[in-house]
């Protein structure tokens, strides 16, 4: 049988030693890890992982589903396309913070992507108190239409409460 | 001249201390000129050193100024040639992204001094100063340390660090 890329998905409340015990399990079943990305989001643990497999995507779900039911964690697996040594650069970084309030994300990323952003990582998170908590936006990407698009579209997004930097990625390559 | 092969991740020998060159002779010239044309022919490749293809001596080389486009705030001192290369001064830090020709298909985050003062000799053996900063400084930090047998790989700093996270102090009256 063909081995197949899949990619597998754990939500649930977080605990220490979720990750050995899962990549212990697919280890043990056969697995190749590719790239993954686990992010503790309030308090949830929450993990993507590329996992090569000879198998159905049934069979991968019963390969992990013991320990995730033991931890009590949602699992999802999906057969995906794609492979490794895909890496795309962004050449550009930005940073966006405010006193939280709803719609910062889909206001700023709606004026960038108009302006040719193309989003390779994303990561918000919420600082500050719960009395006056802060927004903060962090993105790479890529500036299919160029960097001072992209700063004139920041600059509109800066006139409705928030502030926001742009750097761009000199990628040094020695 | 010649294209050299250059040596990969997980070649051991990449981590390995290069020596001093002891004898500026043409042999040394033409092995530099070859190193110089497998720079130039990497793709984006503004640095090299000796032990990225295989020849265990303290030799680098860097030129930014072939870039399509000069990083902000980056000293050019065009082409640099630098044999047995010792940075003496060390002034701020900056975190910014790094590739290598030796680790190929992946990029990140390492921090740097952001000036940096250094001695060098040219092919003839002539010791001079330099001064540079930016991602000219990054540059010749980045070959500096493969003659010391390290990697990016071995300083990458997390690419979710960001600039916000901070510890938090409770205030005194808290205690």
């Amino acid at each position: 049988m063909n081995e197949h890329w899949y990619m597998l998905t754990l939500v649930g409340r977080d605990r220490p030693g979720i990750v050995a015990r899962i990549t212990h399990a697919l280890f043990e079943g056969g697995c190749h890890l590719g790239e993954t990305s686990m992010m503790r989001l309030g308090g949830n643990f929450t993990i993507m992982m590329m996992v090569r497999f000879t198998g159905t995507t049934r069979a991968l779900e019963q390969l992990v589903a013991g320990e995730a039911e033991s931890l009590g964690l949602r699992l999802h697996v999906d057969r995906v396309e794609g492979g490794l040594h895909r890496h795309v650069e962004p050449d550009v970084r930005i940073t966006v913070y405010g006193a939280d309030r709803a719609g910062i994300v889909a206001q700023v990323t709606g004026a960038l992507a108009e302006a040719g952003l193309d989003i390779l990582d994303l990561i918000s998170d919420v600082g500050g108190t719960e009395d006056a908590p802060i927004y903060i936006l962090h993105i790479e990407g890529r500036a299919l239409e160029g960097i001072p698009a992209l700063a004139s579209a920041l600059e509109i997004v800066k006139g409705k409460g928030v502030d926001a930097q742009l750097t761009p990625i000199d990628i040094m390559v020695g | 001249m010649a294209l050299l092969d250059i040596l990969t991740y997980p070649d051991p020998r990449l981590k390995q201390v290069s020596q001093p060159v002891q004898v500026f002779d043409d042999a040394l010239r033409a092995f530099v000129a070859d190193l110089e044309e497998t720079m130039r022919a990497g793709p984006g490749g503004v640095g090299i050193a000796a032990p990225q293809v295989g020849r265990f001596e303290r030799i680098v080389i860097v030129d930014i100024s072939a870039m399509r486009k000069l990083p902000k705030g980056s000293s050019n001192s065009g082409r640099l040639l630098l044999i047995n290369p010792e940075i003496t001064e060390w002034e701020g830090m900056v975190m910014g992204r790094e590739g290598c020709m030796s680790v190929p298909d992946y990029t990140g985050n390492v921090i740097r001094a952001e000036k940096i003062s250094f001695t060098a000799c040219d092919e003839f053996g002539a010791s001079r100063e330099y001064c540079c900063e930016g991602f000219e400084a990054r540059a010749v930090q980045h070959e500096v340390d493969h003659l010391d047998g390290m990697l990016f790989l071995d300083r990458l700093v997390s690419r979710r660090s960001d600039l916000f996270r901070r510890k938090v102090y409770k205030k005194k009256d808290e205690k």
